[in-house]
């Protein structure tokens, strides 16, 4: 059985068998973006609307691209200046994007579990490209072709993420998805960015960077958000950088051909070194971009596909 | 007007009995009970066919919209549904819009439930003005205008200060203080109680502990001021100690939880199902058995339905954003009887903390099969099973958590002073 999915709505819900017939068709979107004629009609005629309640430029980006290659209609709506502030309810934006027959939605939202329930009330595909701090699957599966191409494989590496584990839904798709490949993942950070009784999802947790860096074969870094490190969570963003901001010293613990990787966008000197991210030799950060517009193509050809299979055997049916 | 009950199996948990045996009411009160007694002539005679026949249910801490919000809830429909769960007195809140926290609003609420509700109402009052946490009710003519408790619900008295000083006022007047017991700051926002279930859901957390250091300060301030007090809803093992060591020491103090935190647990909220977001938030299910524990051996004194009435809109939102609360009135006889079938509670000790304690609690006369108790009755077939629709409850708003979900125990008749209110057709 191949990939069976509807929506994508999360890692959870995906079998290792899907995100590695996903990531195989995104090596083939790879070949494709790399060419002059970037163009497919794989698409065509389908509506694809975008709809993000939360800033974004790098995710919407990247989704309208992947889009636009396949020859999809795309539509970006940017939801904070629209409806949300006239009062309309999550489910109500939903009903009327639905009147207007897209084939597929992807959807930002603040809150963890809203996408889901958006997918509840359409009848297209959803793509969750992030909620609350629930999941962001495009970005783990795009991290995971990264690993796979730098590395050859995805199982039985040691990959440590490392941060702002607690308000990061980047992390939790990351370590679904790495689990499930069978992967040892670390998670380092100091404990007031770590979520509850994370160690009993079989991940190996770690408060010091040099400990947690030991051998690994990947460095994933999160993004630390600027609200957070003003004593709230840290005590300042230097003692934040002197402990767990990735250096040479610090990545000297990891093994030498060790890949660093970064979700974007980057603070320079809050999380990361700027020469470790520049250096080629190790940071895979500008693939990750890359490989982050295959892989939406890979997905939604994917949810398309399906939709098709779907709605033609409700044709059937009639 | 008298009726004989016969064939019945009398649940009496101040004697902590469950017997066959029949039941004599005259002009509203039990005027005799046991195996050997016999009906009189010309009396009404209801052959209980070997169900059970207990005290009426007093639930502490049911929600009626009244004033404010009608559309949620009326003292008609959640009248209609007490009667329909074999509640036979609501003991209401007064977190409505306004607050009850004057005489004037309270005499408003005892004149609506007296129209229009066919079970007994008493009604609790505000703390604070505004349930805002800064100023005391007038408690003294509150008591007067008949307010059994005073409550500032889930709103927690931030200030101590404010706190002590309502408590030690409420001590001269002999009121009864009901309060949340939860630490405000570290709470705030909370949608989930922390640990392995929200952190993959990725949901805004409280630690459980947070519920224990509410409760220390409080029986702190109950030390130091001599206070009634008595905790609204204790959902976890880690805040029982101290509340055994509050009752040893001879603190007038009780405690109560809700039927959703004795028969669901944090995972029960799965893909973000809004109808199972309660406050405080569902615990784990090591929690759950410690308060199941706890109602057993009587540390936790009444169970409440906890009452809560939401809308649809309400409840259609992400998590985060959606409101708290769950109906519960017609739902707390039947999911009390999981307790029962999984042998975790007996009847008896269910009736203790579903009629018998509140009653006590508050000072109000049922609760009991005595001679000389109001005749409040609910006749119930606690195996008849079911299956949960919430379309058919009797309340206005459906926000229940157990729709669709196999249940057992049916209400088959409510008697409020000797009348009957509810029959099962």
């Amino acid at each position: 059985m191949g990939f069976a999915q509807r929506h994508l709505l999360g890692i959870e819900h995906l079998r290792p068998e899907e995100i590695t017939e996903i990531l195989d068709l995104a090596d083939q979107y790879v070949e494709l973006n790399r060419r002059d004629v970037k163009h497919s009609d794989t698409l065509a005629g389908l509506t694809q609307i975008n709809m993000f309640f939360e800033n974004s430029t790098r995710t919407q980006a990247s989704f309208e691209l992947a889009g636009k290659r396949l020859g999809a209609d795309v539509m970006n709506m940017a939801m904070q200046a629209s409806s949300i502030k006239k009062g309309e309810t999550l489910i109500d934006t939903a009903l009327t994007l639905n009147a207007m027959h897209p084939d597929l939605l992807v959807v930002r939202h603040p809150h963890s579990g809203a996408v889901d329930l958006l997918a509840q009330k359409v009848n297209c595909a959803v793509l969750n490209a992030g909620d609350g701090r629930h999941e962001h699957p495009t970005q783990a599966l795009l991290d995971a072709l990264t690993i796979r191409r730098a590395k050859g494989r995805l199982h039985r590496l040691n990959i440590a993420i490392c941060g702002d584990i607690a308000h990061s839904r980047v992390a939790r798709s990351n370590l679904i998805l790495l689990g499930k490949m069978e992967n040892r993942v670390r998670l380092v950070g100091p404990p007031t960015l770590m979520p509850s009784q994370i160690s009993e999802f079989g991940v190996e947790v770690y408060e010091d960077m040099a400990e947690g860096l030991q051998d690994v074969d990947v460095v994933m870094m999160l993004r630390l958000q600027r609200e957070r490190m003003d004593g709230g969570f840290i005590p300042s963003e230097r003692e934040y950088y002197h402990r767990y901001g990735l250096d040479a010293d610090k990545l000297s613990n990891a093994k030498d051909d060790a890949i660093v990787m970064h979700p974007g966008p980057m603070n320079r000197g809050v999380e990361i070194d700027g020469t470790i991210a520049d250096d080629i030799n190790r940071s895979v950060i500008q693939e990750q971009v890359e490989m982050g517009v295959a892989v939406r193509m890979a997905a939604m050809d994917l949810l398309a596909r399906n939709q098709r299979a779907h709605r033609a055997t409700q044709t059937a049916e009639i | 007007m008298s009726t004989f009950f016969t064939n019945a199996r009398l649940i009496d948990p101040k004697a902590g009995t469950d017997e066959p045996g029949n039941l004599l009411i005259e002009n509203g009160h039990i005027v005799a009970r046991g195996a050997e007694i016999l009906s009189p002539e010309g009396v009404q005679v209801v052959d209980c066919g070997g169900k059970c026949l207990a005290p009426g249910i007093v639930d502490l801490g049911v929600k009626v919209c009244e004033p404010g919000e009608r559309h949620k809830e009326s003292f008609k429909s959640a009248g209609q549904a007490a009667a329909a769960g074999g509640v036979t007195t609501m003991v209401t809140r007064p977190d409505t819009t306004p607050t009850i926290d004057n005489p004037e609003t309270l005499e408003f609420v005892t004149r609506r439930a007296k129209e229009a509700a066919p079970v007994n109402v008493v009604a609790m009052a505000a703390l604070t003005k505004g349930r805002a946490g800064r100023e005391m009710t007038e408690i003294g003519f509150l008591m007067d205008a008949g307010a059994v408790a005073f409550t500032d619900c889930d709103h927690v008295v931030t200030s101590t200060k404010v706190l002590s000083r309502a408590m030690t006022y409420a001590r001269s007047l002999g009121a009864l203080i009901i309060a949340h017991p939860q630490e405000p700051i570290l709470s705030q926002g909370a949608a989930a109680t922390s640990g392995k279930f929200a952190s993959l859901r990725g949901l805004p957390t409280v630690s459980p502990m947070a519920e224990r250091m509410g409760l220390d300060r409080d029986l702190a301030l109950v030390e130091m001021t001599g206070v009634k007090y008595h905790a609204d809803q204790i959902t976890t093992s880690r805040a029982l100690p101290a509340l055994e060591r509050a009752k040893t020491n001879g603190f007038d103090v009780t405690a109560g939880t809700s039927i959703h935190h004795l028969t669901l647990n944090e995972l029960d909220v799965a893909d973000y199902r809004t109808f199972f977001k309660v406050k405080p938030p569902l615990r784990s299910e090591e929690d759950r058995m410690a308060i199941v524990e706890a109602v057993k051996s009587g540390l936790i004194d009444v169970i409440s339905s906890m009452h809560t009435p939401q809308d649809e809109e309400s409840k259609r939102l992400p998590f985060e954003e959606a409101a708290g609360g769950a109906v519960a009135l017609e739902t707390l006889l039947p999911a009390a009887m999981r307790l029962y079938h999984a042998e975790q509670l007996t009847l008896p000790e269910l009736f203790r903390a579903m009629s018998f304690n509140p009653a006590k609690r508050l000072e109000l006369p049922g609760g009991t099969l005595d001679e000389g108790a109001p005749a409040d009755l609910v006749l119930f077939d606690p195996d008849a099973p079911f299956v949960m629709d919430r379309f058919k409850l009797h309340s206005k708003s459906k926000n229940t958590p157990f729709d669709g979900q196999r249940m057992q125990g049916k209400v088959l008749a409510t008697y409020v002073a000797g009348s009957c209110v509810y029959r099962r057709d």
